[in-house]
């Protein structure tokens, strides 16, 4: 895990190599899925993109400037995604705009709604996209976060929820589009609910989570594992968890575990100087970071992390079984699962091996 | 266990402004609280009293003193006696921010002054706190300007006081309290001796020995290569992911902070092996050491055999016959692999006892 890369440089020169996400109306090219963040300005864009894709400290926010034109911002992890962060006040209905460059090749359009403010112009302009994008591009999935919830009390933040949702979706069916694959997320920058929502968003765009559920499922039977996440490492996305009903409180423990275990890894796993040339040590140890936390009180849930590939940990909450009797079952499943996986995107595994030319 | 009988009680005066971040600090360092949480402290008012338990035989009384004027007159009149008698150790806290620096270093000698006449052997912290407000270029120049000043008022703590700059958004609270703890331990040097031992036979690059509530680190062993590691300030860094994640393991599943503590936790990667387990009823060891599932497991079983040893330096007891009969046969009784350390390893307990005979007593304090 000590490897990573930064999320905003590309790890070398040669094209990233993971591609898994093909969607029905990508064309063909670069074929990176993109995610365009739109809405009003000051609804929240920027924020949301630094502070999910660059880690930025959510207090830090404040100080961001207005986004003045079209920023372009590459993740590279385990899908490669393209987040553009389209500035507020832009008229992309105006003729000199290609509209199929904005939205030719696009997986998901999120759309901020500062729910702090006055948000009816806001929803106008909201329909008006929709419904533009269902006359041509039908199978882009529009996701609307009603964003800065935070700051809302309870009653009013759930009031305003569905009084959004209500407005699209009178406007959707009087236009005769009551399918339109339009989703709705509460999120604040200042808790995991961002990243839940990304998550969510992202999931829709993997071809292969129908798969990626069933294993995660049947390594939770096997194992008796409460709840499994599959984890991207960079972005803290998770990209598939085992279809028991999940809690944004479990999926809190497991990102804040992440932290803890790149954490140790950044202060130890620094570049030793080679020790002396005595090869006393031969055997080197897993080369897959592994993690495991047990509690102390009895009945609480232990942790386990397990290092899959360079952008993918799996992290499991499991029961209050003694992990000592339960490691040696978890090991040899985790190494199915680990085998599965490789089947399910063989491209990546295969490229890994040719890579080195 | 007879814990209760040789406890040093060590009393801690917390002083400083109104406003300085007393109580802040102490929240955070002992009581688990972060940083965003301290806003919704309100002012001290008198004093208030916590006793903080640690590493077994040191009982901290710490006094968390209301900084207001009329508090602060209180305390150097009628109270006078009542609190600077028998002080071990004075924390001032000053605020970088302060429009009175003036003013503050005159109530600080006052308060030096009432410590020399009624705890003349006590050692004074100064912590010169808040110091995320100063733009980071003029940091180091204020800080020593101020630290200069303060020196000059400190009547005859002169030669021996110590200054800290510290701020609760970074790592320099918990290298501060971490010195002052260190110098509160009795019998720290024994404690560093016998883990510098302990370091050796497991072949651990670095060992780290944590306050088990407090995330602060006691004491620490470093070995070979691991002394060039560029992160100078790692046992404080892993002083706060421990406590954070703590505090989010105790967010998520409802079980208060203080007791969410976990009973180990593994890190293996193909550059460094990590683990940190209990070691005695109030602290935790952190090892890092070689990437080698065989170095790892020995270690592991290595920290289980010690335990006993350490448990008696925790309480600074007699050293009782019992335990040691009891540990040899237990390090007779392993497995194959690891005769060789477990039989190390009881050649040195009997050093260790040895050790504690002199050391216990007469305690490593020194003013």
């Amino acid at each position: 895990m000590e490897d990573l890369p930064d999320a905003e440089i590309p790890p070398s020169d040669v094209p990233p190599r993971y591609h898994t996400g093909r969607l029905p109306n990508s064309k063909v090219g670069d074929g990176k899925p993109r995610l365009l963040l739109m809405g009003q300005r000051r609804s929240g864009k920027s924020s949301i993109s630094s502070v999910v894709f660059h880690k930025l400290p959510p207090s830090e926010t404040l100080y961001l400037e207005t986004t003045t034109r079209i920023k372009k911002e590459s993740m590279h992890s385990f899908m490669d995604f393209q987040v553009w962060d389209l500035p507020g006040h832009l008229d992309y209905t105006d003729p000199t705009w290609d509209i199929d460059v904005i939205f030719g090749e696009i997986g998901a359009l999120i759309w901020v709604i500062d729910a702090q403010d006055e948000y009816l112009e806001a929803i106008g302009r909201l329909n008006d996209t929709i419904l533009k994008l269902q006359e041509r591009y039908p199978d882009i999935n529009v996701e609307v976060f009603v964003h800065k919830v935070d700051g809302l009390s309870e009653d009013y933040k759930s009031d305003t929820f569905r009084d959004i949702i209500q407005r699209v979706q009178d406007e959707l069916s009087d236009n005769g589009y009551e399918n339109a694959p339009v989703s709705f997320y509460q999120t604040s920058i200042y808790d995991h609910s961002i990243f839940e929502a990304f998550s969510k968003v992202i999931q829709k765009l993997i071809p292969q989570l129908p798969t990626l559920e069933a294993l995660l499922n049947s390594l939770c039977s096997t194992c008796r594992i409460e709840k499994a996440y599959l984890f991207d490492i960079m972005s803290k996305i998770y990209i598939a968890t085992d279809t028991s009903p999940t809690d944004i409180g479990s999926y809190e423990i497991c990102s804040d575990y992440i932290d803890v275990v790149i954490d140790v890894s950044e202060i130890y796993g620094w570049d030793r100087p080679s020790e002396n040339g005595s090869s006393e040590i031969t055997e080197t140890g897993n080369n897959d970071a592994e993690s495991l936390i047990t509690m102390e009180r009895k009945g609480n849930n232990y942790l386990y992390l397990r290092e899959i590939n360079k952008y993918l940990a799996l992290i499991c909450l499991m029961g209050d079984d003694s992990p000592a009797e339960k490691k040696a079952v978890i090991d040899y499943n985790v190494g199915v699962f680990q085998a599965a996986l490789n089947q399910v995107f063989p491209r990546a595994e295969r490229e890994q091996l040719l890579s080195p030319e | 266990m007879n814990t209760g009988k040789r406890q040093k009680q060590r009393k801690v005066l917390l002083m400083g402004k109104s406003g300085a971040g007393k109580s802040s600090m102490r929240s955070i360092v002992f009581s688990n609280y972060v940083a965003k949480d301290v806003r919704r402290l309100g002012a001290t008012i008198d004093v208030e009293h916590s006793n903080i338990k640690f590493m077994g035989n040191l009982m901290l009384n710490l006094w968390d003193c209301g900084g207001q004027d009329g508090f602060v007159e209180n305390y150097l009149t009628h109270q006078r006696a009542h609190v600077f008698g028998s002080v071990a150790v004075l924390i001032f806290v000053f605020d970088i921010e302060s429009r009175e620096f003036q003013a503050d270093v005159i109530s600080y000698s006052n308060i030096i002054r009432a410590l020399e006449e009624c705890s003349p052997s006590a050692k004074v912290f100064i912590l010169i706190h808040k110091m995320d407000l100063v733009q980071a270029r003029l940091r180091v120049q204020l800080f020593e300007e101020r630290a200069e000043y303060i020196r000059s008022a400190s009547e005859g703590f002169r030669d021996i006081v110590e200054f800290f700059p510290t701020s609760i958004w970074d790592q320099s609270l918990y290298k501060a309290w971490t010195q002052i703890i260190y110098f509160l331990i009795p019998n720290a040097g024994t404690i560093e001796g016998l883990l510098r031992q302990l370091a050796e036979i497991i072949d651990a690059r670095e060992l780290i020995l944590y306050e088990r509530t407090t995330c602060l680190m006691v004491t620490h062993v470093t070995r070979g290569t691991e002394g060039q590691n560029p992160f100078t300030d790692r046992f404080e860094r892993i002083s706060s992911i421990l406590k954070t994640h703590k505090q989010s393991m105790a967010k998520h599943t409802g079980i208060p902070a203080g007791s969410a503590n976990f009973a180990e936790m593994q890190i293996k990667t193909g550059r460094f092996m990590f683990f940190i387990t209990r070691l005695t009823e109030n602290t935790n060891l952190a090892a890092s050491i070689p990437p080698s599932e065989q170095v790892f497991n020995a270690a592991r079983v290595n920290i289980l055999l010690v335990r006993p040893q350490f448990a008696q330096l925790d309480i600074a007891s007699k050293p009782r016959p019992g335990i040691q009969q009891a540990f040899a046969h237990s390090a007779e009784s392993e497995s194959r692999r690891d005769v060789g350390a477990g039989a190390s390893e009881d050649r040195h307990s009997g050093k260790g006892k040895e050790a504690v005979g002199s050391g216990g007593g007469g305690g490593e304090y020194s003013g």
